[in-house]
């Protein structure tokens, strides 16, 4: 392609431009708006077989499209759903979804960059100006939008029969009470339901693992046992709920060691049964530091002194975890004395 | 009237074909005309003017995705089982084989193992879900630093923040809904943070989960919300918002041929037909590879939800962190009295969590009282010329990453091995002190743009060219700026702070400057003080400048 082909006005209108006018056109106002600056042509313009050039790449691509579909549904049909494959750098995919998910990924991809591609290069790129008009209506649509609602307002004598106003206002007002009635049943009063758990005295310490009672020979120094109450099985309806409130972490600490003497009271010979449930927000604490005994809330890092009273030395708990009182029964196996003496979990309101 | 203009007439020949002969599809569109009165509607918008620039395409961005969830989600809707019900595993999944889980998950695990392709579908529901909200928090951060929610768009400024916050309580839903390890966490936070409302939490948590947590209804009402409620609303807004940028029609930044009254650019149909269609389709099929590839809330990883359990490193997605920031770094503070508890530790970060987003939504309608400018506005600022509003955005985005930060405390922790104590000490100093750094920083660094687009305006560009004059002296060579150049440095106009009007009044009685005419004078001299902006160049100074010849 030579540039002598191409007609003087089709060529980019460099001459003007380019170069800085050094003498601005307007002496009087330099700043002024020249208006829109001269459409300069791409070469696609001017150029048939650089168009023709867009034309393939356009289909090009809408033909890659095509193909990506036929290769999505080969996919889908040939493929084992369970099939992994070592795709680098990711690593072991799932053949399935990487193969589904790149045809169809390539089919969308090419239909966009085609019609991209061809709006950039093949339909007109001349700017066009519009015109605006206010927003606000001119002020004799406003007068006779006025005038109207001023005719309807009078015809209706609601500002006159003010006994039909303040009926109807009132109606207006009571009649959503009904919806919000209706919300009641959406669940029971609170009650004193947050303030119990399911222990109870005399209730066993089950493993939450092994599921068999805890014996006090079970728990040894520097290892976290999380415990159930007795007679709760994962098959109960109602276990989520129970488990949210009951669930238990035991630590044993040599008696020496705890600063609390409440606690030590309420352990059985350093062995020790803390509420699970972080009384910041309800997660349950699972990181347990053997050395210091602190206990670690994962979620919001609340951090507990297990050796003194529970009580918390870092994060954004609130108060002490709830310890339950426990003891051992004749038989040798750890048992507790009662339920917990404050509500476990989160505070609220009522829990004072 | 005669009825010789009417198109029933067959014979009628002319400019107008009569419509008996139209092609089909011409026929269709008279058909539909008839009855719709679609060339009315098209006669204005056909053709309409759209301006182009980068910016303007994140908000499609947002659009498409929103598109994408839509149909991804109704895809998933024929699998899931929103239930809480317990069922034992028996899919193709091997390790959680015989395990206890609700139907919720069960039914999840089956569209992710046994379902073709429903692993792909849900990948692309949460991916598409993650780039919504990004796309719509970039697109909010680019209308608010161009000053595009300037009148007449207040309004439409409105209706994105909200679809802003309903994305994220349909975000927070959505993951809540296959009732897995994580996200059942993130339910109960949800339970205790509403657990420390005063006199009423107990209540809204008993009637939002039907009793104790986590009981038996959650899932099912999650649903509910998650598929017809919020998302009926979004819809409803989205459609408002695309009315309102159409009725409006767009804004553009200043440069040649471009006025306030006027809209450059190229026509719906076709340019942006087929760039926006097509854009559509870029959107969708990058996030189809993205779900090729990478996966995302691998629930079988994690398991089925019990309340004590939970795994290490739990986040939520990220456009929830900056709330988890505010709940992380809170200290712990509860007040007791008269049996009663105030758990101001987590109430608090409750409280804070809409006020983040409130201080950026009502910032249009501060600037309005402040500056007093009843105009319509449909030029953009550069950032830089906006020093005070532009100062404000990043101080708001510096507040809201430094929560993020606070969110992910324990990640980076671990990652950059690092104290959690210092990190949330240095989040808790952080979240009063940064943003007001930001703020000045970010206003020094407009003056200082302002200062540069000054002086480029007036002496014109460094040309990197260096010439030596005859005694010697070096200097380098500065190109003069071309009209359109100059046009548009200068474009943007600049406020004068604004005064308290006359104390005296027609009669002379002398009256007294209420108390908000005086904040409002105050925040004006804030505003466009001498402090607070520079002057632009004036013609008088260029030509002084220009005639010269010199340099200075």
């Amino acid at each position: 392609m030579s540039s002598q082909d191409i007609p003087e006005e089709n060529l980019p209108a460099e001459q003007e431009h380019a170069h800085g006018a050094v003498g601005v056109a307007d002496e009087k106002d330099p700043f002024a708006d020249p208006g829109l600056p001269p459409h300069e042509h791409r070469i696609q313009d001017i150029d048939e077989r650089a168009a023709r050039r867009s034309e393939r790449a356009v289909a090009l691509l809408f033909t890659v499209s095509m193909l990506a579909t036929v290769g999505f549904i080969a996919s889908y049909v040939t493929i084992p759903h369970e099939r992994a494959v070592y795709v680098f750098p990711i690593g072991h995919v799932n053949a399935l979804n990487f193969a589904l998910g790149l045809t169809l990924g390539v089919a969308l991809f090419t239909i966009g960059a085609g019609a991209v591609h061809w709006a950039r290069t093949l339909m007109s790129d001349v700017e066009i100006a519009d015109e605006r008009h206010p927003i606000e209506a001119a002020p004799e649509v406003k007068a006779k939008v006025m005038a109207d609602f001023r005719d309807g307002a009078k015809e209706s004598a609601l500002g006159r029969r003010k006994l039909i106003r303040n009926t109807m206002f009132g109606a207006l007002a009571l009649f959503p009470l009904s919806g919000v009635m209706l919300l009641r049943d959406l669940g029971p009063l609170p009650g004193t339901k947050l303030r119990h758990t399911m222990w109870r005295k005399g209730l066993l310490l089950v493993n939450m693992n092994t599921n068999e009672p805890l014996r006090a020979s079970d728990v040894a120094v520097g290892s976290l046992t999380f415990a159930k109450p007795e007679g709760l099985e994962e098959h109960d309806e109602d276990f989520q709920t129970e488990i949210a409130k009951a669930a238990l972490m035991i630590v044993r600490i040599q008696p020496d060691n705890i600063k609390d003497k409440r606690e030590l009271e309420w352990s059985h010979e350093g062995i020790v049964a803390y509420s699970k449930i972080c009384t910041h927000v309800g997660c349950p604490i699972s990181l347990y530091e053997q050395q210091t005994h602190h206990v670690l809330c994962p979620c919001h890092q609340s951090t507990f002194d297990l050796s003194d009273g529970a009580r918390v030395i870092f994060g954004p708990a609130g108060h002490a975890l709830p310890q339950l009182r426990i003891g051992v029964n004749d038989d040798g196996y750890l048992e507790a004395l009662g339920d917990f003496e404050e509500p476990v979990g989160p505070a609220f309101w009522e829990r004072g | 009237m005669s009825t010789t203009a009417s198109n029933t007439n067959p014979s009628a020949d002319g400019p107008g074909r009569s419509r008996g002969k139209a092609p089909a599809g011409e026929k269709v569109a008279d058909w539909a005309d008839g009855r719709l009165g679609i060339y009315s509607l098209a006669k204005s918008n056909m053709r309409k003017i759209f301006p182009d620039h980068w910016s303007f395409m994140l908000g499609e961005v947002c659009l498409y995705s929103f598109i994408i969830i839509i149909l991804t989600g109704v895809y998933l809707t024929l699998f899931f089982h929103p239930s809480m019900n317990e069922v034992e595993y028996h899919g193709s999944y091997v390790p959680l084989q015989g395990q206890l889980m609700s139907e919720a998950f069960n039914s999840t695990m089956h569209i992710s193992f046994d379902v073709r392709g429903g692993l792909l579908i849900r990948q692309i529901h949460h991916w598409a879900a993650l780039i919504f909200l990004a796309g719509m928090f970039v697109h909010m951060m680019r209308v608010f630093f161009t000053g595009a929610f300037r009148k007449p768009r207040e309004v439409n400024w409105l209706f994105g923040f909200l679809l802003f916050v309903l994305g994220m309580f349909t975000g927070f839903t959505g993951y809540s809904l296959p009732d897995d390890l994580l996200s059942g966490t993130g339910v109960r936070f949800m339970e205790g943070a509403i657990l420390s409302v005063p006199i009423v939490g107990t209540y809204l948590s008993f009637f939002l989960f039907g009793g104790e947590f986590p009981g038996g209804d959650f899932v099912a009402r999650f649903y509910s919300i998650h598929v017809l409620l919020l998302p009926g609303i979004m819809l409803g807004l989205v459609v408002g918002h695309l009315i309102l940028v159409f009725y409006h029609k767009h804004t553009q930044f200043a440069g040649p041929g471009k006025t306030n009254n006027n809209v450059v650019g190229m026509p719906l149909l076709p340019v942006y037909m087929a760039k926006a269609g097509g854009f559509f389709f870029l959107v969708f099929g990058v996030i189809a590879a993205i779900a090729a590839i990478a996966s995302i809330n691998p629930i079988w990883a994690m398991g089925p939800y019990r309340p004590d359990q939970v795994s290490t490193g739990a986040q939520p997605d990220w456009y929830m962190g900056f709330s988890e920031g505010l709940i992380r770094v809170m200290p712990g503070w509860e007040i007791n009295f008269w049996g009663h508890t105030l758990v101001l530790g987590v109430f608090i970060p409750l409280v804070i969590f809409p006020l983040v987003l409130v201080a950026i939504a009502v910032y249009p309608f501060i600037e309005a009282w402040v500056t007093g400018d009843k105009r319509e506005h449909h030029i953009l600022d550069r950032p830089r010329n906006v020093p005070t509003r532009t100062a404000f955005g990043v101080a708001w985005m510096t507040w809201y990453f430094v929560l993020l930060i606070g969110g992910g405390n324990d990640l980076i922790a671990t990652h950059f091995h690092l104290s959690i104590n210092s990190i949330t000490w240095f989040v808790r100093v952080a979240f009063f002190v940064a943003p007001v750094v930001a703020f000045v920083i970010t206003k020094r660094i407009c003056l200082g743009l302002q200062r540069r687009d000054r002086e480029t305006v007036l002496h014109g560009r460094e040309s990197g060219i260096i010439k030596r004059l005859p005694h010697g002296e070096f200097i380098e060579v500065h190109e003069p700026l071309s009209q359109e150049q100059l046009h548009t440095l200068t474009a943007h106009e600049q406020y004068r702070p604004a005064e308290i009007g006359p104390t005296v009044d027609d009669n002379g009685v002398e009256r007294k400057a209420k108390g908000s005419e005086k904040l409002r004078a105050k925040l004006s001299e804030a505003y466009y003080g001498e402090e607070a902006q520079i002057p632009k160049p004036t013609v008088e100074e260029y030509k002084e400048i220009t005639s010269g010849h010199g340099h200075h």
